[in-house]
């Protein structure tokens, strides 16, 4: 296993950990108050989609050309990977709010005291929908990421493998903690992804239009260690902005 | 047409995200690298340089904003 595809595994890893700790949050906070039965109904019929659309669209990109593939998952992975980057220097500078989980979960809770009983076809319909739409929404995430890594390297057994790890890591931490995962630094996590994918997308958006890189894949490195100093430096000049913004107000 | 609607708001929202700015960037960027190479010169520096400034300028207005 070379350096390249540590890095996928690591970063399906992490991306799709990250998502799932938000996924859980939603169906525990569903299914204390609800009920089990409907919400995991809920749960599995949102992780056969997103399976299907794993092992659909996987081998279906694998008939693209590589220099295009590269060129399309590169500028996605940039767009997508720049939102991550984004929001994470603005949280860690202080611009934004930490997302916070316990916060999640006791708002999780609270509708799902409100809402009104609706059975259908023997099922709870609100812990179902709930269930089911949080985790397609934050799984569609794990399997964009999943996809657009292993099929522009060609690893799209292992990356699946490194999302199904994290998923396997976060229910068997979320039965322990039997509540959010709320001490995960979410933060941290999401700021080493956005930089995985927005290095990734630089990377192969490059090839897929003809760079040749110096070093070929040695080069994912140097590329990497750019945006962390670009994005460390970046947030230590928006919390040093802060700061003199806090103090002025303070002192005025 | 709702649908259709919402259905296109969702990947707008899941791709492009709070700034548009920034996928626009990330075209121009490779296009510009796309047309250098082709022309013959290897700015393999090019695309992270021009990444970098356009998350420099999202955040500076982000900040603004805020």
């Amino acid at each position: 296993m070379n350096t390249t595809t540590v890095l996928i595994v690591t970063g399906a890893f992490l991306a799709s950990a990250v998502e799932m700790v938000e996924a859980l949050t939603i169906v525990l906070g569903v299914g204390v108050v609800r009920g089990w039965r409907s919400t995991l109904i809920g749960v599995g019929a949102a992780t056969i989609v997103l399976v299907v659309l794993v092992a659909a669209l996987g081998p279906a990109l694998g008939s693209i050309p590589i220099g295009s593939l590269r060129l399309v998952v590169g500028a996605l992975l940039l767009a997508f990977g720049l939102q991550w980057l984004r929001k994470a220097i603005l949280r860690s500078s202080g611009y934004k709010a930490l997302h916070d989980e316990e916060e999640s979960f006791q708002a999780e809770r609270t509708q799902a005291v409100a809402a009104a009983d609706d059975r259908r076809a023997g099922l709870d319909w609100y812990s179902f929908t709930v269930a089911f739409k949080g985790v397609l929404l934050e799984g569609l995430e794990v399997v964009f990421i999943v996809i657009a890594f292993g099929s522009a390297q060609g690893h799209l057994g292992l990356a699946a493998a490194g999302a199904g790890a994290a998923l396997v890591v976060v229910v068997i931490a979320g039965v322990l903690a039997k509540g959010p995962l709320s001490r995960v630094p979410e933060n941290t996590i999401k700021f080493a992804v956005g930089l995985l994918l927005t290095s990734f997308g630089s990377f192969w958006g490059a090839e897929g239009v003809g760079v040749h890189w110096p070093g070929d894949e040695a080069s994912l490195l140097g590329v990497i260690a750019f945006f962390v100093v670009v994005s460390l430096l970046l947030a230590r000049a928006l919390r040093r902005k802060r700061v003199t913004l806090v103090t002025a107000g303070a002192g005025a | 047409m709702r649908y259709l609607r919402s259905f296109g708001r969702f990947w707008w929202n899941f791709i492009v995200g709070d700034d548009w700015r920034v996928a626009a960037g990330v075209v121009v960027a490779l296009g510009l690298t796309s047309l250098l190479t082709h022309a013959g010169v290897n700015v393999w520096w090019l695309l992270p340089t021009s990444v970098a400034l356009v998350l420099a300028e999202s955040l500076r207005r982000a900040v603004g904003r805020s």
